[in-house]
């Protein structure tokens, strides 16, 4: 089948690789329909993500048709159309039955890497990286999913699969962390990034509740649909002082909520965005923090600084002593796809959001390589790739 | 847990006292006689002053009463790997007991064994693998066995290792999940064979028992072991 393999930083290839194979009874095999490239595969992309070995197949956003499944009893039947969750769970261990779904204890064969960095391991997942598993991902014809009888979502025929595919990560991602700021009635929540996980964050902030919501960004095509789609007001960073327009759009109180949707590689025109990026490029540092230092700072007294963006490392300049003097609630982790996908299918059958919003290229996966670099450059407005096989 | 009739724990103060106290008679009874039966008994004192300072017999005493392979001599006091491991699943405690006590179920989840077959009259051969293929074999007695709550063993003298453990069992969170705790030593014999049984464990016993607690849990909690089967392209997993 075909497949898109990393071969090293900035070193992607579409490669004939060997179909994957029922290994476990709880497994199935899905034929890919459509598989979208995260920001997340960025940092695997940009050599962030440690543990990656030549060869590895990318991808943890795919769904598509069951085409075998293992000898185990299963609630899956060949020919069901499912969107797969990027995080694998077992179901059954105490996080698993805690809703906890991607800090899941038995789904990582490599569990013990990261037990050395960060004491505990979190659950597999699809195509990132041998210390998550090594699982082959998704951005491929075929994918084994593990554990198949409590992860994977039947979809109904009626919705499209562009409607339906940001279940498997950024449209769970954007919502927990919305849900996580703990939105009451009238609330104030400011977002960083407007990639496609801020796009979601600000439209779940406004179903959970919130009055009003700010997004940060500075291109103009993000900020575009920020304000169009999401009905967010828009701050682009490189032309305004965001702690000062925050500080003015909330009547010098700040927003009840932050959502950091950046991550480890986030930009700046300050001087510790400048720091950060020339630490980074040394490496004498693992991540660039610049939007979640200023979200810590803009953020009102008591409030909720909610972290989807991923961080890898051990964070310099880390401002936890303005964080714990405005007693600041900090949430963060990998999201736990598994417990909003039925409610989230819901919503987009009821019509409350479609989330196919967000797609910019719809390509071919033979397109990966190119594709990947007119994301990671931000050429040609992209936003969100979806691929199709064959 | 009663352990005491796996391991010699180190002795009491009481006991240590005695043996020193006993000993500085014994050495001023013999050289108070100033004749050679008189300095034999001053040297008979020397093993149990040792003991009374170090708090055991010296190797050479021991080696003369006992059989090197006697689990009790081997792993009396800190000797030996020791390693203690434990895991918590959310599983019932009757039904992981029941699942450890069936031994021969142990290859499942550790990886190190090939296989335990038990006989008719409770003991139980086990076998395990080494380095290059080689195998380690030894026999192996349940001496402790409390439904639902311990299980202790040892091997037998004329076995190519000379190990004991135990594995406990109790309710933890409020009754809600079940912890498995492990105790495990073993004392590799010197030369060729030693070299083997070190190889069986790994560089880190410790870690090898951790993950072989983690398999337990996914066998019992997921209903299997989790694979990856990754770089397929390159096939060097």
């Amino acid at each position: 089948m075909r497949a898109v393999c990393y071969h090293g930083t900035s070193d992607i290839r579409v490669e004939d690789v060997p179909d994957p194979r029922i290994l476990n009874p709880r497994d199935a095999i899905i034929r890919v329909t459509a598989t979208a490239i995260c920001g997340s595969d960025l940092h695997i992309y940009g050599g962030y993500i440690p543990t990656m070995r030549s060869g590895d197949i990318l991808g943890h956003e795919f769904m598509g048709e069951v085409v075998e499944v293992g000898e185990a009893k299963t609630r899956l039947r060949v020919g069901d159309r499912v969107v797969v969750p990027f995080t694998i769970a077992c179901g059954h261990c105490y996080f698993c039955k805690e809703e906890m779904w991607s800090l899941c204890d038995n789904s990582n064969p490599n569990a013990w890497m990261a037990e050395k960095i960060s004491g505990f391991s979190g659950s597999g997942l699809f195509g990132y990286s041998h210390m998550y598993g090594g699982y082959p991902g998704g951005q491929a014809e075929y994918a084994r999913v593990p554990f198949a009888d409590v992860g994977p979502i039947k979809v109904p025929s009626s919705l499209s699969d562009e409607q339906v595919l940001f279940l498997s990560d950024v449209f769970p991602t954007g919502y927990m962390a919305a849900e996580r700021c703990g939105i009451r009635r009238g609330d104030t929540v400011a977002v960083w990034g407007c990639g496609p996980v801020g796009q979601f964050a600000i439209k779940s902030a406004f179903l959970l509740g919130a009055e009003r919501v700010i997004a940060i960004d500075r291109y103009p095509e993000r900020l575009d649909m920020a304000s169009a789609h999401g009905r967010a007001q828009v701050l682009n960073y490189e032309e305004v002082d965001v702690l000062d327009a925050l500080r003015a759009l909330t009547g010098g109180q700040g927003p009840d909520a932050c959502i950091d949707a950046v991550g480890l590689e986030a930009h700046g025109t300050t001087l510790d965005a400048w720091y950060d990026l020339v630490k980074t490029s040394l490496y004498l540092a693992t991540d660039r923090l610049h939007a979640l230092r200023q979200a810590i700072a803009a953020c009102r007294k008591g409030g909720t600084v909610s972290i989807p963006g991923v961080y890898g490392g051990w964070l310099d300049k880390f401002p936890l002593g303005a964080a714990f003097a405005k007693g600041l609630t900090l949430k963060m982790g990998q999201t736990h796809v598994h417990k909003y996908m039925p409610m989230l299918l819901e919503r987009i059958e009821r019509g409350e959001i479609d989330p196919s919003f967000i797609v910019t290229h719809q390509v071919s996966l033979d397109d990966a390589p190119r594709m990947y670099q007119t994301f990671r450059d931000k050429q040609d407005e992209c936003i969100k790739v979806v691929m199709t096989p064959g | 847990m009663d352990t005491s009739d796996m391991t010699l724990v180190p002795v009491s103060d009481v006991e240590r006292w005695g043996a020193l106290t006993g000993a500085a008679l014994l050495f001023a009874y013999g050289v108070s006689r100033r004749s050679v039966p008189g300095v034999c008994v001053a040297t008979m004192a020397m093993p149990l002053a040792y003991r009374g300072v170090v708090g055991r017999w010296p190797t050479s005493v021991l080696s003369l009463l006992r059989a090197g392979d006697d689990t009790r001599v081997a792993l009396a006091g800190d000797r030996g790997v020791q390693v203690f491991e434990a895991v918590r699943l959310e599983r019932p405690l009757g039904e992981i007991y029941a699942f450890w006590r069936t031994l021969g179920n142990l290859p499942r989840f550790m990886s190190h064994l090939e296989s335990v077959t038990e006989s008719s009259d409770g003991r139980s051969r086990w076998v395990a693998k080494g380095p290059a293929g080689l195998r380690v074999e030894w026999q192996a007695e349940i001496i402790h066995e409390v439904p639902n709550q311990v299980i202790g063993w040892r091997s037998l003298p004329g076995s190519d290792v000379v190990t004991a453990g135990s594995v406990n069992f109790g309710r933890v969170r409020g009754g809600r999940s079940t912890q498995v705790s492990v105790r495990l030593q073993y004392a590799a014999p010197a030369g060729h064979v030693g070299a083997v049984v070190a190889g069986v464990l790994g560089h880190d016993p410790a870690q090898t028992i951790r993950e072989d607690l983690r398999r337990l849990k996914q066998v019992l909690e997921g209903g299997e072991v989790p694979r990856a089967d990754a770089t397929i392209r390159g096939g060097t997993r």
